[in-house]
């Protein structure tokens, strides 16, 4: 069997627009090889919830700066509540400390700050969706 | 005495250039080009040669066009800039009283940055919850805005808004001013950022009507101003969105003049008169760490609008020449790393906007790579701004690297460049038709990539990111300043009672006008939005109206 390139989903959910971060990690991604969903900002957590269903995506990145990021335990327990707990998100942005403890206890995989390199990234995706599929194989 | 040594017979006939040469190459580091961020390759040495220009054409003097050395005679010696930094958070209550301990501490001009939700054109009770007041304040009525400007003289304070079209905010900020009897004549401030196509392009915040409606919008919006607000300046043209999201200096410029085109093309075609509307355009610029190019890039912003006014649009008033910019340092260039860093950097990028002759500024605080600045940072910020002012000399003389061999060679390789960019979106047909295949998104897309490329290669340092790092922990971070959730609670209560209270059928009626209007080309649809907000209609009740009859604008993004 051959293996498939990590499918990940990068998007905004909230109202800011700002999308600088999300179309840089997006194109990286791509570049690195990766299968990549990329939505426009603005996007309805059900929405984003839909997208990640009808693609089987592994990961999905959220890309927050202006506190967008308040609203990203929403979407995990919509996730969960549509049974897609074992796809992984990330959050990338400007992310306070004390925030970034609340985000991981949503069970958000990782948070990554201002300053992050774009291989790092990308190797914290390969690895996320190692981990999912390894998890789905049985 | 130390007398130079040199290499016998043979040196003695060199020139002082070629020895110059010679030594240079022996020592220098690299002998591989240095770059800009622009793309710019710029010379270890710049000398008499390599600026022959004639003074009075292409320099001249301040107050003279084309310009170059700044729009005013007596530039910073006259009035130095105007300190404008944002505020906005919380609620109406919340922002006045930040406000009015703004105006006590010597502030001049308003700054009111609304909520996100605001900017995207809802209500408080149509968004989440979490959301509100943590970035902008929750102003959606005329009362709101009552609260929020109350204690200020409309007459005497500079209002400048963060207002998308359908100009909302301002149309509550003069139903505020009918009701305290103040002539809109006198209200004088900005519509921050009108200009639609650099939110449609880059950061997508004021954004909300699909672009054929936002363009009618804001030549309504223009032609209102210029009839009943006449002190107002309704277009401000931005290159800091465009700078923020990746495009180069030159780029950003050059896409903001395109802009500024497009705009005064489409007040001509509505018949108005250049010099009654062009003296209202005024500019907004990203400011980044590169101190010379950016120097450079406003001197030539300004000699190209210069030409650009009196040539093609056959401006004759003076002050439609006039290249007005308020600068921002950048945002983009902080790092959350070792973050007091940051108070170095916003002084270097705050250096090379009073340089390039800005006449506004907001300085960034250290920690808005953290989150938004906390009190503590912007005090630090505002008084980065009164050092530079008053304890550097720096405006002691005009345009002080006018002449500089260096500064002015490159004000003209990037007025090249900025010309460049220029005619390839002109050959597209214009910024609007550009913007709308997405030549200028791929553009900026590129740009960003590849500087994120060169921070990750070393090739561009970032001090505490890919270089000098240290361990840190929290301490160095502060929290993030949140809005009461009680205050908001009671807020969105108040705000639902407003609705239930006022008189239904006025509110009905100048919807009704309002949907009228977007389907009728010869009525001015900013005027219908002002009567809206007098009839007590909310921000996205106004909004809705306008989203369903002009359509919703999704931004094309092309990653």
């Amino acid at each position: 069997m051959t293996t498939q390139p990590p499918k990940v989903l990068v998007t905004k959910i909230g109202l800011d627009g700002h999308d600088r971060g999300s179309r840089v990690v997006a194109s990286a991604l791509r570049d690195a090889g990766m299968e990549v969903v990329y939505t426009p900002p603005w996007q309805d957590i059900a929405a984003v919830v839909k997208l990640a269903m009808e693609e089987d995506v592994d990961v999905i990145g959220v890309s927050s700066l202006a506190t967008d990021h308040l609203i990203v335990p929403k979407l995990m327990q919509a996730l969960r509540a549509a049974g897609l707990q074992d796809i992984a998100v990330i959050v990338g942005g400007i992310v306070p400390d004390a925030d970034e403890a609340k985000l991981l206890e949503a069970g958000v995989a990782k948070v990554f700050h201002p300053g992050s390199s774009l291989a790092d990234i990308a190797a914290e995706v390969g690895r996320l969706t190692r981990a999912r599929r390894a998890l789905n194989v049985t | 005495m130390n007398k130079p040594v040199d290499a016998g017979t043979l040196a003695a006939q060199e020139t002082a250039d070629e020895r110059w040469q010679r030594e240079f190459a022996a020592s220098a580091r690299s002998d591989k080009p240095t770059r800009n961020r622009s793309g710019v390759e710029v010379k270890p040495l710049y000398t008499p040669q390599d600026w022959s220009g004639d003074y009075a054409a292409e320099l001249g003097y301040p107050g003279q066009a084309p310009y170059t050395r700044g729009i005013y005679a007596s530039m910073h010696r006259g009035r130095t800039w105007s300190q404008r930094q944002l505020i906005g958070l919380g609620t109406p209550a919340d922002y006045n009283a930040r406000l009015l301990e703004m105006i006590a501490q010597g502030t001049t001009a308003v700054s009111l940055i609304p909520c996100n939700s605001v900017f995207r054109g809802y209500d408080m009770d149509e968004v989440h919850a979490e959301l509100l007041g943590t970035c902008g304040v929750v102003a959606n009525t005329v009362e709101h805005m009552e609260e929020c400007l109350a204690g200020v003289d409309l007459a005497r304070t500079s209002c400048a808004m963060n207002d998308p079209s359908p100009f909302t905010l301002f149309a509550l900020m003069l139903a505020t001013a009918k009701r305290r009897g103040v002539d809109w004549r006198t209200i004088s401030g900005t519509s921050n950022q009108s200009d639609y196509l650099s939110h449609y392009v880059a950061n997508h915040m004021f954004f909300r009507i699909a672009l054929p409606g936002a363009r009618r919008v804001l030549s309504d919006h223009i032609e209102f101003c210029n009839r009943h607000v006449p002190n107002w300046n309704p277009m401000s043209v931005v290159g800091q969105h465009m700078q923020q999201a990746g495009a180069t200096p030159a780029e950003a410029m050059a896409f903001t003049l395109s802009s500024a085109i497009q705009y005064a093309e489409d007040c001509r075609a509505r018949g108005m008169q250049v010099d009654a509307f062009l003296p209202r355009f005024t500019f907004f610029f990203d400011i980044s760490l590169s101190l010379f190019e950016e120097i450079a890039k406003f001197r030539a912003g300004r000699r190209i609008w210069a030409r650009i006014t009196r040539e093609r649009f056959g401006a004759r008033d003076p002050r439609s020449w006039r290249f007005k910019f308020h600068g921002q340092t950048s945002g983009v260039d902080l790092t959350r790393q070792q973050p007091l860093n940051n108070i170095a950097r916003v002084t270097i990028q705050a250096m090379a906007g009073i340089f390039g002759g800005l006449q506004s500024l907001h300085t960034d605080a250290y920690d808005e790579a953290l989150s938004c600045p906390t009190e503590f940072g912007a005090r630090i910020a505002v008084n980065t701004q009164n050092i530079l002012r008053e304890e550097a000399h720096l405006t002691d003389v005009i345009d002080p690297l006018g002449g500089s061999y260096y500064v002015e060679s490159l004000t003209d390789e990037m007025e090249q460049k900025i010309l460049d960019v220029m005619a390839q979106v002109e050959s597209a047909g214009g910024m609007y038709a550009a913007v709308e295949q997405g030549l200028v998104q791929k553009m900026i897309g590129a740009s960003a990539r590849g500087f994120q490329e060169q921070v990750e290669s070393g090739e561009q340092t970032v001090v505490g990111v890919n270089a000098y790092q240290v361990e840190e922990g929290a301490g160095e971070r502060q929290a993030l300043p949140t809005p009461d959730p009680a205050k908001m609670q009671s807020h969105i209560a108040a705000f639902k009672a407003y609705k239930g209270a006022r008189s239904q059928a006025a509110v009905q009626a100048a919807q009704g006008r309002l949907a009228a209007a977007a389907g009728d080309p010869q009525q001015n649809l900013f005027e219908r939005v002002v009567e809206a907000a007098e009839a007590g209609c909310t921000h996205g009740e106004i909004c809705a109206t306008l989203r369903r009859e002009l359509g919703f604008g999704q931004p094309l993004v092309m990653v």
